[in-house]
């Protein structure tokens, strides 16, 4: 069971569409089953009976889940693995130590690898779909994955399964939620 | 919040348009009217009928014309909006993109230089669930245009219905054509919604083919009492 993280503002449901769904369709193409909470309702229970979690991205205007920050504090313990997408990877950076701070990229984007990774995609370098208006440092002793250049695109937990992309995997790249699953155990892809 | 929907007449503004309203308050549609029939940005086929489909949904609209070239469009496009948050207060602008990042890319930096929320309800929506969940939501939708192998004249005017959905899923498997007209393979006009408090009738309209492309143009149409 995946557990897809909705970062939205609890008061614009429309974000879900946009944010959530297109993930949900990945999971599903990939035969896992998945559950959906907003993040204030992230719980011990919730992350209990889950196998991974992904945190969903959201608009640019919204910042609401940067207003909220202890609901992001089992992420400093978290040992499922979990997939952070752009909003999701800067609460990641937050909540592990990390800063964020004003930076804008929106539409395709080129992304070069710094450090090979089985989640990314193959190759020095790829194109990716961007809609975001914050970056993010990479926590304290975690390895920076990928750059644009704009700012940090994917880094990674030295240890436990914990990761973070800037970019919008759900748009073309479909391939690093599947890669994802398949780590997690969750995906049959 | 008070939104305002690009509006181009066809299926995909006006379920983007249904679900808003599901969510926010929709004040008003936003349609820009390019005189580039080959647009990058804007849906051109019955622009001229979204003034009807504006008085049958009960909103008002804020129309901008457009020379309908590249960049220039996006300046059209800001004025626009930029009309439609003076005039009615809005504060977020809803889009039907699909899965087009040019389209969905533009109106989003448009949106940002004007500090207004951005919303796109339909993303990367599975297009056989999108279009099963249209026809199954009592939306009216005839075919407007089409520009791919196999599609045949009888195809301009034709409703979208469970039968045509199930022809256009064999022309997606056979002719990998996109199931939901994303590619431009076909265009849409929308008759009726649950939202509209009148249907459109097309009284007359000119049909044009040839070589598997082909237009209805709607010369004469009126409102109807459901």
């Amino acid at each position: 069971m995946i557990l897809l993280v909705d970062l939205s503002d609890k008061k614009r449901p429309l974000l879900r569409d946009e944010f959530v769904r297109p993930v949900a369709q990945i999971v599903g193409r990939s035969g896992a089953e998945w559950t959906c909470c907003h993040f204030t309702e992230v719980d011990g229970q919730a992350l209990a009976g889950c196998g991974a979690v992904i945190l969903c991205g959201t608009a640019l205007k919204d910042r609401s889940y940067l207003d909220a920050r202890e609901h992001f504090s089992w992420l400093r313990d978290a040992v499922n693995p979990v997939l952070g997408i752009c909003a999701g990877m800067q609460v990641i950076s937050l909540a592990c130590g990390g800063i964020v701070y004003d930076c804008c990229e929106i539409g395709m984007v080129e992304v070069k690898t710094l450090v090979p990774h089985p989640l990314l995609p193959p190759g020095p370098q790829f194109s990716a779909f961007e809609l975001h208006s914050i970056g993010c440092t990479a926590p304290p002793g975690w390895r920076v994955l990928a750059l644009s250049q704009a700012c940090i695109q994917a880094f990674c937990h030295p240890v436990r399964p914990l990761f973070g992309v800037m970019f919008h995997p759900e748009v073309r790249n479909e391939g690093v939620v599947e890669r994802f699953l398949c780590r997690a155990g969750e995906g049959t892809s | 919040m008070r939104l305002g929907v690009l509006c181009s007449g066809g299926k995909d503004s006006l379920y983007a348009c249904f679900r808003a309203m599901q969510a926010e308050e929709v004040v008003c549609l936003i349609t820009i009217v390019p005189a580039n029939p080959e647009s990058y940005m804007f849906h051109t086929p019955n622009l001229h009928v979204v003034p009807l489909q504006a008085t049958a949904a009960g909103l008002p609209l804020v129309s901008r014309e457009s020379r309908g070239e590249k960049e220039e469009e996006l300046i059209d496009l800001a004025g626009a909006i930029s009309a439609a948050r003076e005039s009615h207060g809005i504060e977020g602008v809803v889009s039907g993109a699909l899965m087009s990042v040019y389209q969905s890319s533009r109106v989003q930096r448009v949106c940002r230089e004007l500090d207004l929320w951005c919303f796109n309800p339909l993303w990367y929506y599975d297009p056989r669930r999108y279009m099963g969940d249209l026809v199954a939501s009592g939306f009216s939708v005839v075919i407007s245009a089409v520009c791919a192998e196999p599609f045949d004249e009888s195809w301009l005017g034709r409703r979208l219905d469970r039968d045509a959905l199930s022809t256009l899923e064999a022309y997606s498997r056979d002719f990998g054509i996109s199931l939901a007209g994303e590619g431009g393979e076909y265009e849409t006009l929308v008759l009726d919604t649950p939202f509209f408090r009148k249907r459109i009738v097309i009284e007359e309209s000119d049909t044009r083919y040839g070589n598997f492309r082909g237009s209805l143009c709607v010369t004469r149409a009126r409102l109807e009492e459901k």
